[in-house]
């Protein structure tokens, strides 16, 4: 896939490039480009990788030509450096773009599945990236584990329910309403894990749902894999934290602004310690930090 | 009376105003908006009709029970589900729950009971169907649902989904899948439990003590298992905590409120461990000294009910030790990290934490938006049609991996070398199968055993002197009813062949069943 994204590009660039530029120069581009659509690729592992990101960050020319390629393909720059190598997006609507429907295939009929699986994303990377310190320095690597996020969520939600169970509210929502449930009752009301024929995670249970985030994740080059303990443990990568800091969170929080809901932190946490009937602690030993400052 | 007053001041009056006020009455309450009671007594029903919501699924298995396959209205569907909820609440630790197969296992004998002339088989599909309907395997959610009306503030009638679990699976170490019981389930089995967990628990140790104090056993057993209930319950509520606290090492009050909790369920463990001893003591003179039998067997019981009790606080307080060491550890590893400028996200604060509270429909709008910027790329598949047509044309490879053929292996018969022949062997176990009450000595058996056949001594006396240490454990664990052993009393053995002690040999017989009864409570 990627030689034929490679071979197609010069004739792409060519005609925007500047008079100084020689098809060679554009090829090299490209390549750098399709180096950058290989997100498990690690830069230090490949010597013309490399070399070409040295060349990007010393020739300013090549540096505009190597981010038009990228622009006319449909793709953002993130950021192009030794450690996330040619860290580059897909922009809205552009081929490269990943859509709910092809991710999984019970989201377009069920709205609550939908969520599920967009929320298990955003938990992963609040697990992930639990203080605002953590997703600023580029030097940190967060750790995520599988029941760790499904407990981290089921938590929350436990709060909330303990909330509206003080203020006497009454959350069941309407039957002919569905759209009006409180979100968290979604999560809280489906199972974390489930006994299936073949001993793999059933994957209707939250656990299954985050399962198949983190495993998206990691073929994204986004998290690397760990370990088997606690569902399977991963590890972020630098590209994780540039998408997550400079596309995700940002474009969330613009939707959530226009929802009408405006958050605010006055640098008390924002985790608050568990009242003792707090959390459906489902794992023993998620091990991950998680507070905030 | 008030008729009689009125009529004093004017019949006129009283005829005009009595039949409009009358008149004026029920157009006001059929225009009024409340046909309920307040809201108050509404929620207090809508509270019950979830409790009452919570025992349908149980109800509902003895219904379902005609429809299934086969003749299982002999079954009383609604006892196995709750002896199935107890297993599963007493079989519920710290880090796992219950474990699905073994559940089943345990299920089986009383299932057994309702119907012994049935084959195990069939026992099984009981429990399994059983336990699989607590779960509700076949619900995406695994729970269950009850639909009841309440009326809002405004006084319209609005149909609610209650949605509530009985049994629930839970992840366990190693992807394995374990089962707990929930908070509705406890509800359920032990009723009326939305009290201080607590003070329930001292008033249900206080009733024991009493009552073993009056030498009332039988009594005292029904309480000394809802106590115990009750501190599996408190272990759950404890672990919770420590679970969330030694993970929000910045969010809580480290200088005080976490030590002292800790120092809290430390005194409390202590109290109980002293209590719960306590009553071990007494139980254990209950049973030692009392005459009746049945006395004994309960004040048994009881001794490993109390003796449970106190082994889960032993739990719960060897967690409470190590606690301290994590908050620290987790306190240097947070707390001296050099500060960063931030890049203004709190991940949770400002997305998660507002997004669980709205609607769906909303919340969904912002879980896209995080989606479709956070999952990165995807390389598309482009298709040739070209290489399509060769792909779908193209034979499929014959599989040349599997290697070179195997040769078909030249079997030779061994020469049967054995000392000992399968008869010698039926002999010589023969003449072992000794009577439980007469043990024999060596030499007899040695003496017979050469009457016989002059080889079999050597296969006696190898087999008595493997019973000198006979696998007490293994037996134990396997079920056996009975076990060879021999005795070494000093005794010279006067043979022409062998030397040695004349051992006596006898046959221990091992209360299988006693055991096996065992082996459950201590699990």
């Amino acid at each position: 896939m990627t030689e034929h994204v490679d071979r197609s590009e010069p004739e792409a660039a060519v005609p925007q490039a500047p008079a100084a530029v020689t098809p060679a120069d554009a090829a090299d581009a490209a390549r750098l480009v399709s180096f950058g659509l290989q997100p498990k690729l690690q830069p230090a592992r490949d010597q013309e990788y490399t070399e070409l990101l040295r060349r990007y960050r010393e020739d300013p020319s090549f540096a505009r030509l190597a981010d038009a390629v990228a622009t006319g393909l449909g793709l953002v720059v993130l950021e192009v450096s030794p450690r996330a190598g040619m860290a580059v997006t897909a922009a809205e609507d552009s081929v490269f773009a990943v859509r709910m429907s092809d991710y999984a295939r019970r989201t377009s009929a069920d709205g609550g599945d939908r969520f599920l699986h967009g929320l298990a994303h955003l938990a992963v990377a609040a697990m992930a990236f639990p203080r605002p310190e953590d997703l600023a320095d580029d030097g940190y690597i967060g750790r995520v584990t599988v029941n760790g996020v499904d407990a981290f969520v089921r938590q929350a939600c436990r709060r909330l329910e303990e909330r509206a169970e003080e203020q006497g509210e009454n959350t069941d929502p309407a039957t002919d309403a569905p759209g009006l449930e409180a979100a968290w009752r979604i999560w809280i009301r489906r199972s974390a894990a489930g006994a299936t024929k073949d001993a793999r995670r059933l994957a209707g249970s939250t656990t299954g749902i985050v399962g198949k985030a983190v495993a998206f994740l990691t073929d994204s080059g986004f998290l690397q894999r760990t370990g088997d303990d606690h569902g399977g443990t991963y590890r972020t990568t630098a590209r994780y934290q540039l998408q997550v800091r400079d596309m995700a969170g940002s474009a969330a929080m613009t939707e959530l602004l226009e929802l009408g809901v405006v958050p605010v932190t006055d640098g008390t946490p924002t985790l608050l310690p568990a009242e003792d009937t707090d959390a459906l602690d489902l794992v023993a030993d998620a091990g991950l930090p998680f507070h905030s400052a | 009376m008030p008729f009689g007053s009125m009529s004093d001041l004017g019949p006129s009056l009283c005829s005009v105003t009595s039949p409009a006020s009358t008149d004026r009455v029920p157009p006001q309450l059929s225009a009024g908006p409340r046909p309920a009671p307040g809201p108050a007594a509404d929620e207090g029903l809508a509270r019950r009709l979830r409790a009452l919501a919570c025992t349908a699924p149980l109800h509902d298995l003895d219904a379902r029970k005609a429809n299934l396959a086969g003749e299982y209205s002999v079954y009383g569907m609604a006892e196995v589900a709750l002896a199935a909820i107890d297993l599963v609440t007493l079989n519920m630790d710290f880090d796992t729950g219950a474990d699905h197969d073994q559940i089943v296992a345990r299920l089986i004998p009383r299932i057994a009971a309702q119907a012994p002339r049935r084959p195990v088989a069939e026992h099984e599909r009981v429990a399994r169907w059983v336990l699989e309907n607590l779960i509700n395997v076949g619900s995406v959610d695994r729970g269950f649902r009850a639909v009841y009306g309440t009326f809002t503030p405004d006084g319209s009638y609005v149909r609610r989904d209650y949605d509530f679990k009985l049994i629930e699976e839970v992840p366990g170490p190693g992807g394995t899948v374990y089962l707990r019981t929930t908070d509705e389930a406890v509800n359920v089995l032990v009723g009326a439990l939305d009290t201080d967990v607590t003070s329930a628990q001292i008033a249900a140790e206080v009733k024991l003590e009493v009552l073993i104090s009056r030498g009332r056993l039988a009594d005292a057993q029904l309480a000394a298992e809802q106590a115990r209930y009750r501190t599996v319950q408190y272990s759950e509520t404890l672990r919770r905590a420590l679970d969330a606290t030694r993970r929000n090492v910045r969010a809580v009050d480290w200088l005080n409120a976490v030590p002292d909790m800790i120092a809290e369920a430390l005194d409390h463990v202590a109290d109980r461990y002293r209590h719960e001893n306590a009553i071990l003591t007494n139980i254990r003179k209950a049973r030692d000294e009392t005459e009746d039998p049945e006395h004994k067997r309960r004040a048994a019981e009881l001794v490993d009910i109390v003796k449970d009790c106190i082994r889960r606080h032993t739990q719960l307080q060897s967690r409470l030790l190590e606690a301290g060491p994590l908050f620290r550890a987790e306190q240097d590893r947070q707390a001296f990290a050099t500060p960063l400028t931030t890049s203004g996200i709190d991940l949770y604060g400002h997305l998660v934490s507002p997004v669980l509270p709205l609607p769906l429909e909303r919340a969904v709008r912002v879980t896209d938006a995080f989606f479709a910027h956070g999952t990165g790329l995807r390389t598309p598949v482009s298709v040739r049609l070209g290489d399509l047509v060769d792909i779908l044309l193209t034979p499929p490879v014959e599989r040349e991996h599997l290697g070179a053929e195997m040769p078909e292996p030249d079997l030779i018969a061994t020469p049967d070398d054995s000392r000992f022949s399968e008869e010698q062997l039926a002999a010589a176990m023969e003449l072992l199968d000794l009577p439980a009450d007469a043990p024999r000595r060596l030499s007899g058996l040695l003496a017979e055993a050469r009457r016989q056949d002059p080889e079999l001594p050597y296969l006696v006396a190898l087999l008595a002197v493997h019973a000198a240490s006979p696998p007490v454990g293994t037996a134990y664990r396997q079920g056996e009813e009975k076990l060879l052993f021999a005795v070494d009393d000093g005794t010279e053995l006067d043979d022409p062949e062998f030397g040695g002690a004349d051992l006596i040999v006898g046959t221990a017989l091992l209360d299988a069943a006693g055991m096996a009864a065992d082996r459950t409570e201590a699990a």
